[in-house]
C-alpha cells in the first residue's frame, strides 16, 4: 500500500519535473532526489569554501594594489558563495555543521581543480579565466536546475562568477602584453590550468554513472561532454585574444561539427587526483581542518554568550 | 612655490603616507585571516575591514604622492620603500595573532581611527577630509565589529576572557604612539590642516574603557612602551611583512600589472 502511495507521488513529481515546474522546499520529493541535491550543492559550498585557498595564497603577494583589491573582493564572494549555497543545502533539512564536518572529514568531495597548487601570480588570473569560466558554463546550466533554490543561487551566483572571469582574463591579458617575463608567466601558468580545467566537467558521458538519473530528475540539465564542449568553443578565442597558446596540439576547429576538436584527456590524473593522491589534497584539507579547529574556542564562546545575552536589538547591517 | 607652501606640501605628505601606512599595514594583516577565520561569516567579515583599509591606504598614499609632486604613485609607495621610510604605528604591523589578538587591536585602532578622522574631515585640506569623512563612516563600522567580538569573547567562556586579557596586556603598551604628534606637524594642526591626536585621547579611552567594561574587561594597569614607528623606527615583524608584500612587485621593475 505505502509503495503504491509512493508511486502515485512520484509519478505526480516527475509530471512536475518533465512539465519545467519548479519543486520547492515543502514540496514532496523521492528521498533519492533529496540526498542527490544534498549531496551535489554540499559539494558545489565545499567547492567554493575550498577555492579560497589557492588564491588566498597570493592576496598578500599580490604586485599592485589595485590587484590585490579585487583579488581580495574575489575571495571575499567565494566564502559569500559558500554561505548561500549552504543556506539551499540547508532548505532540504541538513544542517551546514553536519556538512562541513563531512568535508573536514573527507566523506564528501569538493571540486578537484582546487588541489593544483598555485605557483605563479599568473594562476590568479588562469583561475579567474579558466576555472570561473568552466564554473559559470556549468553553472549557467544549472540556473535551469529543476530544485527552486539551487537554481535560484544559482542565477545570483553566477553573475559574480563572470566579474570573476573577466578579471582573470584581464589580468591576463596585462601579463600576456606586458614584459618578456610576465608574457611567459601568463603561458606557463596557461599550460598548467587548460588541461585539469577541462576536467571539471567530470567523466565523460558513456562512463558517468550518476548522470542518466539526474538528467532525467532535471537537476542536472546538460552533459558532461557537452559543456565541456561548450567551454571549448568558448574559450579558444579568448585563448587567441590573450595571445597565449592552449597546450594541445590536436586543438582545432572542426568545420564538419561546427565545434572544435581536442585531444584525449588524461583520466588516470583526474581519478588520481579525485581519489586524494593530487598535488594539494592533504594540504587542503589539513589547513581547512585547522582554521576550523582553531576557531572552535571563538565559536564556543559566541554561542555560551548567546545562551546569557537575549537579542536586545535587531538591527539592519 | 613659495619656500613655505612646498614646506607645507611636505608636512602633509608626511601626514597622509602615516595615515595611509596603517591601513595599508593591517590591511595586510586582516588579510590574512581571509580562508582562516572561526566562521565563514568572519571570513566574509575580516576580508571586509580588509578591503576598506586598502581602499583607505590607497586614497592615501596616492594624495601623499600627489602632494609630494615627484610623481609617485600608490604602488610606488607601497612597493618601493623600506622598512624605515614607512610611517605607521607599531601596533599595526604586529603579527595576526589569535582571533582575540585581531578583535583586540581593532577596537584599539578603529575606535582612534573613527575619532580622528571625525576631526579630520573638517579639515581644510578637502581631499584629505573627504578620504576622512568616508573613512570614519567605515571606521565605525568597524568598532561596531570589534565591540561585538569583545562582549562575546570576554563575556563569553573562561579560555576567551583570558585570551583577551592576554591580548590587551600585549597590545595596550603600544597605543601610547596614537596620540603623538610628530615632529614638524604642529604647524599643520595651528594652519587646520591636520588633527592633534592627542585631543581625541580621553574621548578614547572612555569609549574604549566602555567597551571593555560591556565585556567584562577592564583597561589594564600597564605601562606604555616607547614605539617610534612614526619616525620609522619599526618592530622586526614589519621587514617580514614587506619582503612578502613587496618580493613579485620589485622582481619585475619594468613591468606594470
Ligand atoms: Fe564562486
Ligand atoms: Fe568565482
Amino acid at each position: 500500500m505505502e509503495q503504491m502511495v509512493d508511486d502515485s507521488l512520484e509519478d505526480a513529481f516527475q509530471h512536475r519535473i518533465d512539465a519545467e515546474v519548479k519543486i520547492e522546499p515543502r514540496d514532496w520529493m523521492p528521498e533519492r532526489y533529496r540526498a542527490s541535491l544534498v549531496r551535489q550543492i554540499a559539494q558545489h559550498a565545499h567547492s567554493e569554501i575550498i577555492g579560497m585557498q589557492p588564491e588566498g595564497n597570493w592576496i598578500t603577494r599580490a604586485p599592485s594594489l589595485r590587484r590585490k583589491a579585487i583579488l581580495l573582493a574575489k575571495v571575499q564572494d567565494e566564502a559569500g558563495h559558500g554561505l548561500y549555497l549552504y543556506s539551499a543545502a540547508e532548505t532540504l533539512g541538513v544542517d551546514r555543521e553536519a556538512l562541513v564536518d563531512m568535508l573536514q572529514t573527507g566523506r564528501q568531495k569538493y571540486s578537484s581543480i582546487f588541489n593544483y597548487p598555485t605557483l605563479s601570480w599568473a594562476d590568479v588570473g588562469s583561475i579567474g579565466w579558466l576555472v570561473d569560466g568552466a564554473a559559470i558554463t556549468n553553472q549557467l546550466a544549472l540556473t535551469h536546475t529543476s530544485y527552486g533554490p539551487y537554481a535560484r543561487a544559482m542565477v545570483k551566483i553566477c553573475r559574480e562568477e563572470s566579474f570573476h572571469q573577466r578579471q582573470g582574463f584581464e589580468l591576463l591579458w596585462h601579463l600576456s602584453h606586458g614584459t618578456e617575463a610576465q608574457h611567459e608567466m601568463a603561458q606557463e601558468s596557461v599550460n598548467r590550468w587548460w588541461w585539469p580545467s577541462l576536467m571539471m566537467f567530470g567523466p565523460p558521458d558513456h562512463s558517468s554513472p550518476n548522470s542518466e538519473q539526474s538528467m532525467r530528475w532535471g537537476i542536472k540539465r546538460v552533459s558532461n561532454d557537452e559543456l565541456r564542449r561548450r567551454f571549448v568553443d568558448m574559450t579558444v578565442p579568448q585563448a587567441r585574444a590573450l595571445g597565449v597558446l592552449l597546450p594541445d596540439p590536436e586543438l582545432r576547429w572542426n568545420e564538419s561539427t561546427g565545434h572544435h576538436d581536442f585531444g584525449p584527456i588524461n583520466w588516470d590524473e583526474f581519478h588520481r587526483v579525485v581519489g586524494g593522491d593530487g598535488p594539494c589534497n592533504a594540504e587542503r584539507l589539513t589547513r581547512r581542518r585547522r582554521a576550523h579547529e582553531e576557531g572552535e574556542w571563538v565559536r564556543e564562546a559566541a554561542r555560551s554568550w548567546a545562551t546569557r545575552h537575549v537579542p536586545a536589538r535587531i538591527e539592519a547591517a | 612655490m613659495t619656500d613655505a607652501l612646498a614646506a607645507t606640501r611636505s608636512r602633509l605628505c608626511d601626514y597622509a603616507l602615516a595615515l595611509g601606512d596603517d591601513c595599508l599595514i593591517l590591511s595586510h594583516r586582516l588579510s590574512e585571516w581571509t580562508g582562516n577565520a572561526p566562521d565563514f561569516e568572519e571570513d566574509v567579515a575580516l576580508s571586509n575591514l580588509a578591503l576598506d583599509l586598502l581602499g583607505q591606504a590607497r586614497g592615501l598614499l596616492t594624495h601623499a604622492g600627489e602632494l609630494e609632486g615627484s610623481g609617485r604613485s600608490e604602488d610606488d609607495l607601497a612597493y618601493w620603500r623600506d622598512d624605515l621610510q614607512f610611517r605607521n604605528l607599531i601596533l599595526v604591523e604586529q603579527p595576526k595573532g589569535d582571533f582575540a589578538w585581531t578583535v583586540t587591536r581593532n577596537l584599539l585602532f578603529s575606535t582612534y581611527q573613527e575619532l580622528l578622522y571625525q576631526e579630520l574631515s573638517q579639515s581644510a585640506e578637502p581631499i584629505l577630509a573627504g578620504i576622512a569623512a568616508k573613512g570614519a563612516l567605515e571606521a565605525s563600522y568597524h568598532c561596531e565589529h570589534a565591540a561585538l567580538w569583545t562582549a562575546r569573547l570576554g563575556d563569553g567562556t573562561a579560555e576567551s576572557h583570558q585570551r583577551m586579557e592576554q591580548a590587551l596586556m600585549a597590545l595596550w603598551p603600544l597605543t601610547g604612539e596614537m596620540f603623538e604628534l610628530a615632529p614638524g606637524q604642529a604647524e599643520l594642526v595651528s594652519a587646520g590642516l591636520a588633527v592633534d591626536p592627542s585631543l581625541v585621547l580621553e574621548q578614547w579611552q572612555l569609549r574604549v574603557g566602555e567597551k571593555l567594561q560591556d565585556a567584562t574587561l577592564s583597561i589594564p594597569r600597564v605601562p606604555q612602551r616607547r614605539c617610534q614607528g612614526r619616525l620609522g623606527f619599526h618592530s622586526e615583524h614589519l621587514g617580514h611583512l614587506l619582503a612578502e608584500m613587496q618580493h613579485l612587485h620589485r622582481s619585475h621593475p619594468d613591468a606594470s600589472w
